[in-house]
């Protein structure tokens, strides 16, 4: 009777540490939601209000505003968005609309390989496949400012409110135009640079290198932008000419060991 | 031959997530090689850097509503403004910059 009742409670000492441990990784979970969920929102209201402009190019470009949310939730790119509705009044070829999106979207490579980073290991696949779906300029630059590991919830949590706010702006986009008063317009669109820069400021102010860094970059991207033939290669093509070698060439002067990599992990967060 | 737009959407939305899906599924362990990791670890701040500027001085009506936008973020950032409060602080900039421009 005794021996038995000792196991009864190893039993459910057992049982109750793992609807504790459940319990724990539940509530992280939760706390990364909504934690992304805040850092979301002026995500999805700069996305509404950038979504609206791409909202008219699809009207003229004859798509209807079901149409039109349907390209922009399923792929949450505005350069790529853009280039894919003047293709579709042009009556582009299938095979052309496939190479231009290759193309313009090609930054989301590497993020993506940059992202793959910053994940446990252990991530599922199904995790991995979720937060794929929204890699974009502005949600990796959320994932990659969080101290440590990315939980996929982070993820979730920002997308739960950006998808909406970018497919909605430009359903909206399609059907009311411009009714938006365009000093609301224009002043919601450097939202998304205004966050930005609080994405790269911070660890640059406490990192000389990543100051160098982002200062040699923009310089860079304006001396790109006014020279006269290199300016003739898109947007795209130029953030990744200039991604590729400006880091590659900081990797090789100034590589980076583990133990730097997470203290500037670490000052991301301050 | 006129083509069908949800051919169209079908194919954007497919490359789209190619591109993203590779990476994330394929690179599973960390990368040890030091060289890759440090590339790795820069790329983040100079495409951002690289989209923000000049970008954002085009991105509104004039040069010097966008110009005001970018000091201000970049002075609140240096500060240690949240996320949030950086981006709702340019938008008011730009706002209160274009409204000073119109009375001129």
């Amino acid at each position: 009777m005794f021996i038995a009742d000792k196991h009864q409670f190893k039993v459910d000492f057992y049982l109750q540490s793992c609807t504790m441990l459940k319990v724990i990784k539940l509530t992280e979970n939760l706390k990364w939601y909504k934690k992304g969920l805040r850092d979301g929102i002026p995500i999805a209201l700069g996305y509404f209000a950038v979504a609206f402009t791409l909202g008219i190019t699809a009207k003229n470009a004859g798509l209807t505003a079901f149409q039109a949310m349907l390209a922009a939730g399923l792929t949450n790119a505005s350069a790529g968005g853009y280039a894919a509705f003047s293709l579709i009044s042009e009556d582009a070829g299938y095979l052309e609309m496939a190479l231009t999106q290759l193309v313009v979207n090609a930054r989301y490579l590497l993020m993506a390989c940059a992202l793959s980073q910053k994940l446990s290991p252990k991530t599922s696949t199904l995790h991995r496949s979720l937060i794929a779906f929204d890699v974009t300029d502005e949600v990796f630059g959320i994932s990659v400012s969080v101290k440590g590991t990315l939980n996929p919830f982070y993820n979730y949590g920002a997308m739960t409110v950006a998808i909406p706010g970018w497919a909605l702006g430009t359903f909206f986009g399609v059907i009311m135009g411009n009714i938006l008063p365009q000093s609301i317009v224009i002043a919601l669109s450097v939202g998304l640079y205004g966050m930005f820069l609080a994405i790269i400021i911070p660890p640059a102010r406490k990192n000389k290198i990543i100051a160098g860094i982002v200062i040699i970059s923009m310089v860079l991207s304006f001396v790109f932008k006014i020279l006269p033939v290199i300016s003739g290669i898109s947007e795209g093509m130029r953030i990744i000419i200039l991604t590729v070698a400006i880091s590659l060439l900081a990797a090789i002067l100034f590589p980076v060991d583990d133990e730097e990599n997470r203290k500037d992990g670490e000052k991301n967060e301050a | 031959m006129k083509h069908n737009i949800y051919v169209y959407i079908f194919i954007m939305a497919a490359v789209i997530y190619l591109i993203r899906l590779l990476p994330l599924t394929l690179i599973r362990k960390k990368i040890t090689n030091r060289t890759l990791r440090s590339f790795l670890f820069y790329v983040p701040y100079v495409t951002l850097a690289v989209m923000t500027f000049p970008a954002i001085l085009e991105a509104t009506g004039s040069i010097w509503s966008g110009l005001a936008a970018l000091i201000a973020g970049i002075l609140l950032s240096y500060l240690g403004v949240s996320l949030f409060g950086v981006a709702v602080c340019s938008c008011a900039v730009v706002f209160i910059v274009e409204l000073i421009l119109k009375a001129f």
